[in-house]
């Protein structure tokens, strides 16, 4: 499953419908709003997607990690617009029969999905808002 | 006979647009189209080293051709997860 969502992310949700009777390991990772940035104080986050190809970008991180590790299925599911601190931005749910790969390939798509994916996020501050500019690109 | 053009973050918040669209006769290369935004929004300029090009939904060299019909979009680096 890969999708783009403006609404509340249910991360159980989503990986109890990943999981299958012959996983063995089921790796989850949420990116939630942190209320620093920058030595800053962060009231809020909002993102910002060119939507069509963020979830193409999605969809071939996914195929890659299946592609790459020894994993049985993967989930990813991206918020976009306004998020509270402690909010969830973005899931992953690896489900694989053994932990080694569901790590790996969960670490895999965290970082490719920070190089490729265009995502942006304005962090809110009590005086003012930035737009976050990423280092790299994919 | 016309190209989309689309702005994300900070370059939307520059040209004031998401979303626009130029006659698709003057161009023929993604960069001729951001270098005609570059002249109408001189602020632009300082994003020619770190600007993204994408040609309908896929990531872009300057030099990547563009045609009627075509979308083309801007953005600064990416900053999701």
């Amino acid at each position: 499953m890969f999708a783009l969502t403006h609404d509340p992310i249910d991360t159980v949700g989503i990986a109890r419908r990943l999981q299958k009777p012959e996983d063995g390991a089921l790796v989850i990772f949420e990116g939630v709003v942190r209320d620093n940035a920058r030595g800053k104080s962060v009231r809020y986050l909002e993102y910002e997607a060119y939507e069509s190809m963020a979830l193409k970008k999605i969809e071939e991180t996914g195929s890659l990690a299946r592609t790459r590790f020894d994993i049985r299925d993967i989930a990813v599911v991206h918020r976009l617009g306004r998020m509270e601190i402690g909010e969830c931005s973005i899931v992953i749910a690896v489900a694989s029969a053994h932990r080694g790969p569901a790590f790996d390939a969960c670490r895999f798509a965290i970082d490719t999905i920070k190089e490729i994916v265009p995502v942006w996020k304005k962090e809110f501050y009590e005086d003012g808002e930035v737009w976050i500019e990423g280092a790299s690109k994919g | 006979m016309s190209i989309r053009v689309l702005f994300f973050a900070t370059m939307a918040e520059i040209t004031g647009t998401r979303e626009t669209s130029v006659e698709s006769s003057g161009y023929t290369d993604v960069i001729s189209v951001f270098n005609k935004f570059a002249r109408d929004f001189p602020l632009l300029e300082g994003y020619r080293a770190s600007v993204l090009l994408a040609v309908n939904s896929e990531f872009a060299r300057p030099d990547t051709s563009v045609r009627d019909g075509d979308e083309v979009a801007f953005f600064p680096p990416v900053s999701g997860g």
